[in-house]
């Protein structure tokens, strides 16, 4: 059993219950925080997801796209929670 | 020998991310789930990107893995403290469970005064030199 096979037939799957789980919560969170708290842990995931296709598909250039989505992972987190804060002053 | 610790790596990546999943839908209370996702997300997805840079075993490969992997361990407290932050001062409950409430008797603290008329960035060392 190759290292690509098994990736793409256990991890990949696991991962597609990983983020089923959390878009769950993204539907059901209560608050704003909450759907902003597992839209972040949703675009972690992502960046996992990434790491696995690019060894699936043997592409390098695909690390590079997690790059990115890592920077804005963090980019997203600060401008909901800083226009969260303004919703409140009105 | 190497496939099959590559293999061990991610598997346990991606078993953290899981839990991390499986505690974001099961926990109480916001704070807890913004605990969860810190932690076991961060750590799960290191280990992936630390299998993908033992797949590919080159220097390019390896220098953007562990930029992520810094990078998320920079960022993640950075902005679990911000949103909770936020979220504690728009008024978003505890759990009823909870024992330890250190911004209570805070100056710009969420439920009482509603009217803020001071400044937002007070630091908060006045209140407790008090």
């Amino acid at each position: 059993m190759t290292i690509q096979l098994y990736l793409q037939f256990v991890i990949l799957p696991l991962m597609a219950v990983t983020a089923i789980l959390i878009f769950i919560r993204f539907l059901l969170g209560p608050s704003l925080s909450d759907r902003v708290v597992s839209l972040e842990l949703l675009m972690t995931t992502a960046i996992g997801m990434i790491c696995v296709f690019a060894v699936v598909f043997d592409e390098q250039n695909y690390m590079d796209v997690a790059v990115i989505l890592a920077l804005i992972s963090f980019l997203t987190t600060v401008a909901f929670s800083y226009y969260i804060e303004k919703q409140k002053r009105q | 020998m190497t496939d099959i610790a590559i293999m061990i790596i991610i598997t346990l990546g991606a078993l953290f991310v899981l839990f991390a999943a499986l505690g974001i839908v099961r926990m109480p209370d916001l704070y807890l789930r913004i605990s969860v996702t810190t932690k076991a997300a961060t750590l799960g997805v290191g280990m992936i990107l630390i299998g993908a840079a033992m797949y590919f075993n080159e220097a390019s490969i390896t220098t953007r893995a562990l930029a992520i992997v810094f990078f998320l361990i920079l960022t993640a407290p950075v902005g679990a403290h911000l949103i909770g932050n936020t979220s504690y001062y728009k008024g978003v409950p505890l759990w009823n469970r909870s024992k330890v409430d250190d911004l209570k008797n805070s100056s710009n603290g969420p439920p009482e005064n509603e009217v803020r008329k001071d400044e937002p960035q007070r630091p908060q060392g006045e209140q407790t030199a008090e």
